[in-house]
């Protein structure tokens, strides 16, 4: 079943002024229901327009957004309850935490759904245990915490509102290696355990090829593909057309292979590329 | 929403004004002001509007900006206006209960509005034709005198250039926390007023956390480069008076000297 489905999307930033520019161009696609979603796009390339378009942060210039099959904008006061259905974190969201402590911090979106007290805090914790923050850090001031554990409360409150699509801009930006893994395991048990739908913004090839389904490509402002993730992957000339790359690992399969070693190209992960490699130099 | 203010009012362009030094069009700006409000009957009020809107027509920027500057200021303008009608003296031409018009509130009233539109539109030249370094960079040299008296004007220019330096950061910042707590379902937009001020607490708390942060971090990067205030320090644009900046001084010296000489020889009528 679909869950997301955009039509014909167009959106122009400053219209009627000289700053006029079309960040969207009639962009169209369906999202079904639990699926992993990669973004990719140079920077400029309307990504980010696009997921502010489908928590209603935006209002389409052209063009409908469906959730469920209902126009977002059917009744625009309601807004609100669109964005507690599509979850957004955005870029660095270590940068919005306000509260005393982080477990009001987390409260925060709950609180704003109108939810019971119990009911709350059961999503708190939950939120909390999903994201890997610690029973006692919830009392702390989230100004106490480190860089990433920071950012692991940030999205803990966007989770606590038990979203049905889950939108994340670059959740791994800044954060060490081990970080950004441990991060990225947490969204994919987090996908896992709720079966909903995530739609993950990145830069980084490799954190798209470890985890999602199917993969969104833009550039500027247009729909380049949407399609399975090797299947993307395997498109290598076009993605550094719109300087895009594929991942690392790729790569060097592709000039293991104009080497003349017959390894398989569509690897997307190290731990396939090491099995690859090992699986040719025992049958060797 | 946050991105309608306009603050930053500086417009490039290359006209004779944009060309002309900070300090100059500074002083001018001021002694201008001055003679605006010594204007004492219609012919030297004349003679200065007819050199503002010379002034305003050589900067090469459309009118309506000019007018959009006045808009800010239309209720005070209006208001003094219509005050300035019922009070003074003469042939009284309309009266009900204690209120009069005068033949002399009206001309004070015409006075007022001229001068202040006056006022706020030749001060916008000099906003409008000046870069906000530039500004702070004048203000600096012209107030240097005062370090006398220890007051560290080197530290209050760098101040102002700093928090001008980042107006448009802190709005793009505000602008993105704002979507941020909207996307935690934060209600910015509906309710009445100490609703709405509550709902200014998520955003306001990261904005100061991040202008501290931000304060912290460029303390740090001046100081790694060295910087120790203002003592023996150059510059890398050094201001200089050219032959536009005292041709500018010459035709104001002009203008101010006619309108003290319509002054003497015409009747006042203020």
């Amino acid at each position: 079943m679909s869950v997301l489905q955009v039509e014909n999307l167009r959106f122009v930033y400053g219209t009627d002024t000289a700053f006029e520019k079309t960040a969207l161009d009639d962009v169209s696609f369906t999202i079904e229901s639990g699926e992993f979603i990669g973004i990719i796009g140079h920077t400029g390339s309307g990504k980010s327009t696009l997921v502010q378009l489908l928590n209603g942060l935006l209002r389409p210039t052209e063009g409908r957004v469906l959730l469920d099959g209902k126009d977002i904008w059917e009744h625009p006061k309601k807004i609100r309850q669109i964005r507690f259905k599509v979850g957004m974190v955005f870029q660095y969201p270590e940068y919005q935490l306000f509260e005393e402590t982080v477990y009001k911090d987390i409260a925060f979106g709950p609180g704003n759904m109108g939810l019971k007290e119990d009911e709350i805090d059961q999503r708190v914790r939950q939120a909390a245990a999903f994201t890997g923050l610690r029973e006692e850090q919830l009392s702390c001031s989230p100004f106490e915490l480190s860089g990433g554990e920071k950012r692991r409360a940030a999205i803990a409150g966007v989770i606590a509102m038990d979203p049905d699509v889950l939108i994340l801009d670059e959740p791994t930006a800044g954060l060490d290696p081990l970080g950004r893994e441990a991060l990225l395991a947490k969204i994919a048990d987090y996908h896992k355990v709720r079966n909903n739908t995530v739609l993950l913004v990145s830069h980084s090839m490799e954190d798209i090829a470890k985890s999602t389904d199917r993969v969104l490509v833009m550039d500027h402002g247009k729909k380049v593909m949407l399609d399975r993730t090797d299947a993307v992957f395997s498109k290598g000339d076009e993605l550094e057309k719109i300087g895009l790359r594929v991942p690392q690992i790729t790569r060097i399969m592709w000039l293991l292979k104009e080497k003349g070693i017959p390894v398989d190209t569509s690897v997307l992960t190290v731990e396939k590329g090491f099995q690859e490699i090992v699986k040719i130099l025992s049958s060797q | 929403m946050v991105r309608d203010i306009t603050l930053g009012q500086y417009m490039p362009g290359h006209s004779l004004i944009h060309q002309m030094d900070a300090r100059m069009k500074t002083v001018l700006l001021l002694a201008y002001i001055v003679f605006i409000f010594l204007c004492k009957n219609f012919i030297s009020l004349l003679i200065m509007a007819l050199f503002s809107l010379l002034v305003i027509f050589m900067t090469k920027i459309s009118f309506m900006k000019y007018l959009k500057s006045l808009r800010v200021i239309m209720v005070v303008i209006l208001l003094t206006g219509v005050m300035n009608i019922f009070y003074g003296s003469g042939t009284v031409l309309w009266q009900w209960w204690e209120l009069k018009i005068t033949t002399g509130g009206l001309i004070n009233a015409a006075f007022v509005v001229v001068r202040i539109a006056m006022l706020m539109m030749v001060s916008s030249v000099l906003t409008y034709t000046t870069s906000p370094t530039d500004l702070t960079d004048g203000l600096e040299r012209l107030m240097k005198p005062l370090t006398i008296f220890h007051v560290k004007v080197h530290e209050i220019a760098m101040m102002m250039t700093i928090a001008l330096r980042f107006i448009p950061v802190l709005l793009e910042e505000t602008d993105k926390i704002m979507n941020a707590q909207k996307a935690r379902g934060a209600d910015m937009e509906s309710g009445h007023l100490v609703k709405r001020v509550k709902a200014l607490i998520p955003v306001l708390i990261p904005l100061f956390v991040s202008a501290f942060r931000r304060a912290g971090d460029l303390a740090t990067a001046m100081e790694c480069r060295c910087y120790n205030g203002g003592k023996n320090r150059t510059r890398m644009k050094v201001l200089h008076l050219s032959g536009k900046d005292s041709g500018a001084a010459a035709v104001c010296v002009l203008l101010f000297g006619s309108v003290i000489f319509s002054n003497l020889y015409f009747p006042a009528v203020i």
